[in-house]
């Protein structure tokens, strides 16, 4: 039982050195995020917030090894409302930018 | 094998989210940026499920159907209901990575303790407080922005509040250590629910404080803090990709924080512990001067003798519905070679860019939409500012009035136009609770009534040929 387990662990107790590699990819991404964010129009604000929500539902692929994989039923239910959570972000997020977006027009 | 296709995905998918931001620069490449973003999270999303570890695919499929049902009614909502929807949306992330940072404690306790090591017990930690504060906090802020009942619009007070509120964290955070430390005693799941429970606790102790003119605010660091416990699930399942979607969203929350504080000239603890936006009882200084009403004929008048008018929205526009009968004043004044440009504040609307939005949904093209530091130097020469629903954002008292809770925020100079036109519903203050001298100025003329009929009145009169 818990061999099976340890197979399908997505993290088995890694090294420390990735934890560094991860903060590493987080600096950096904070500050690619600092450059881009800074340029996006003022005007698309509102639809820019409705985009990154969107966007940072990716957190929906970690709901999926929760609710998928082959762990206890209480764990699964967990795993599947917050992927039921994600989802809807995405679904909602990604329409409503579109639907705003669609409404700016130069003339 | 499949493992290599997901980490190849996981590249593809950041790469197409950074373009996607990058192309919100200008609204003519926007919706490309949309196409980009769905297109990196379906790669994700698929590269994940064919994974040979997932084997229940039913659970899967109920929970993205059950997602594609609430979600698409939400992304259908009124536009001036966007901010709730927002704050609704930052709850969800929320709420997933408290509850995947939960599933994941468990699991390791219950199957392999090994997995707890101090730095992923950390970064579980983080999620959970960051999750579950986010969750709590933004149902609050949707809650009050979609005006509730049970929850007061108004910040609610009491002596203590901040002891209150800081005690509870830092006990969450303390017991966090705790777990940390000991992740496996026969007492941490207990803690560990206790945390949870903290957590929650301070998202809702944290927003009832705060309220009125603060929503963009608050919206915006909640944004952030949903963009953070991203990251800290990222840290937990050890997932580059959600470190760097949680980043990205992340920093637009902060920048956005940013960007609305200096708004109102006011910084991060302020907002937060500040309670800004109760009713002043001091207001009541010298003599009151009366107002000066104007005719609907009269101020059209006014209108067509400009040549170069600016119009100063506020919420109480998009209360009133009144966008789409500014549309057609703004066609009659355009069609006869007046000059009509739109003054926006940065904190115009209940979130970040919200004006632009409502007024974009009634056609208005973008290119007359001018920000606030582009349009005051021009005020001097403008021959009527037509205020319409806006308030705290045109009062002159900000300027000077030291004791004013405005005092010190930037504000569109609607007062040094040539002549100002306020359309004003009641003579009630505004959000902030204060008195506007604006409405007493010598070149000041005031319409009282519904923005809507008072601007469809305007429109009447250019229309039925009662002036030429």
């Amino acid at each position: 039982m818990i061999d099976g387990l340890m197979a399908v662990q997505t993290a088995p107790a890694e090294p420390a050195g990735d934890y560094w590699s991860m903060l590493f990819v987080f600096v950096l991404a904070t500050f690619i995020g600092l450059g881009v964010i800074r340029r996006v129009s003022r005007l698309l604000y509102t639809p820019l917030m409705s985009l990154t929500n969107a966007i940072s539902a990716i957190a929906v692929v970690g709901s999926i090894v929760v609710a998928g994989a082959d762990y206890p039923r209480a764990i699964r239910i967990i795993g599947a409302v917050a992927l039921f959570a994600s989802m809807t972000n995405i679904v909602s997020g990604f329409l409503i930018t579109d639907r705003m977006l669609k409404m700016f027009k130069k003339q | 094998m499949t493992l290599a296709v997901a980490q190849l995905a996981a590249v593809v998918a950041t790469a197409l989210f950074i373009f996607s931001l990058h192309w919100m620069n200008d609204p003519n490449t926007a919706r490309r940026g949309v196409v980009a973003g769905v297109t990196g999270m379906s790669i994700a999303v698929a590269a994940t499920w064919i994974q040979p570890e997932i084997v229940h695919h039913g659970w899967i499929v109920a929970a993205i159907v059950a997602g594609f049902i609430v979600g698409v009614p939400l992304s259908l909502v009124p536009l001036t209901a966007v901010p709730q929807r927002t704050a609704l949306s930052h709850s969800f992330g929320g709420l997933a990575a408290g509850l995947v940072g939960t599933a994941e404690y468990f699991l390791g306790l219950g199957e392999n303790p090994a997995q707890l090591t101090a730095f992923r017990m950390s970064a579980i930690v983080a999620e959970v407080i960051l999750g579950f504060l986010t969750f709590t906090g933004s149902l609050m802020a949707a809650g009050k922005l979609q005006e509730i009942k049970w929850i007061p619009q108004r910040p609610v007070t009491y002596p203590g509040q901040n002891v209150v509120n800081i005690g509870v964290l830092v006990i969450a955070v303390a017991l966090g250590v705790l777990v940390v430390v000991h992740p496996t005693a026969a007492w941490s799941g207990q803690v560990f629910y206790a945390i949870v429970g903290l957590a929650v606790l301070f998202g809702v102790l944290l927003i009832i404080p705060i309220g009125g003119a603060d929503m963009p605010t608050v919206i915006s660091i909640l944004n952030s803090y949903a963009g953070l416990s991203a990251v800290a699930m990222g840290f937990v399942l050890n997932n580059k990709l959600l470190v760097t979607a949680g980043a990205l969203d992340g920093s637009s929350g902060l920048i956005l924080s940013i960007i609305m504080c200096r708004a109102m000239n006011r910084s991060f603890t302020n907002v937060l512990f500040g309670a800004f936006g109760t009713v002043q009882k001091t207001a009541a200084l010298g003599e009151q001067k009366a107002w000066k009403q104007e005719t609907v004929e009269g101020a059209a008048q006014l209108l067509e003798q400009a040549s170069h008018v600016v119009v100063i929205p506020g919420y109480g526009m998009a209360v009133a519905q009144a966008q789409h009968k500014v549309r057609e004043l703004y066609d009659q004044l355009t069609k006869r070679g007046v000059t009509v440009k739109f003054a926006i504040h940065p904190v115009a609307g209940r979130m970040p860019g919200h004006m632009n939005v409502l007024l974009a949904e009634a056609d208005i093209p973008y290119t007359a939409l001018v920000e606030m530091e582009e349009i005051n130097p021009e005020m001097p020469q403008c021959d009527v500012a037509l205020v319409i629903g806006a308030n705290d954002v045109v009062n002159p008292a900000a300027r000077y009035a030291k004791g004013s809770p405005i005092y010190g925020m930037p504000i569109i100079d609607a007062d040094k136009a040539k002549t100002v036109l306020a359309i004003k519903r009641s003579k009630n203050p505004g959000f902030a609770g204060i008195d506007n001298e604006l409405y007493v100025q010598d070149n000041t003329w005031m319409l009282f009534g519904d923005a809507k009929t008072v601007v469809g009145d305007l429109v009447k009169q250019f229309g039925s040929g009662g002036l030429h």
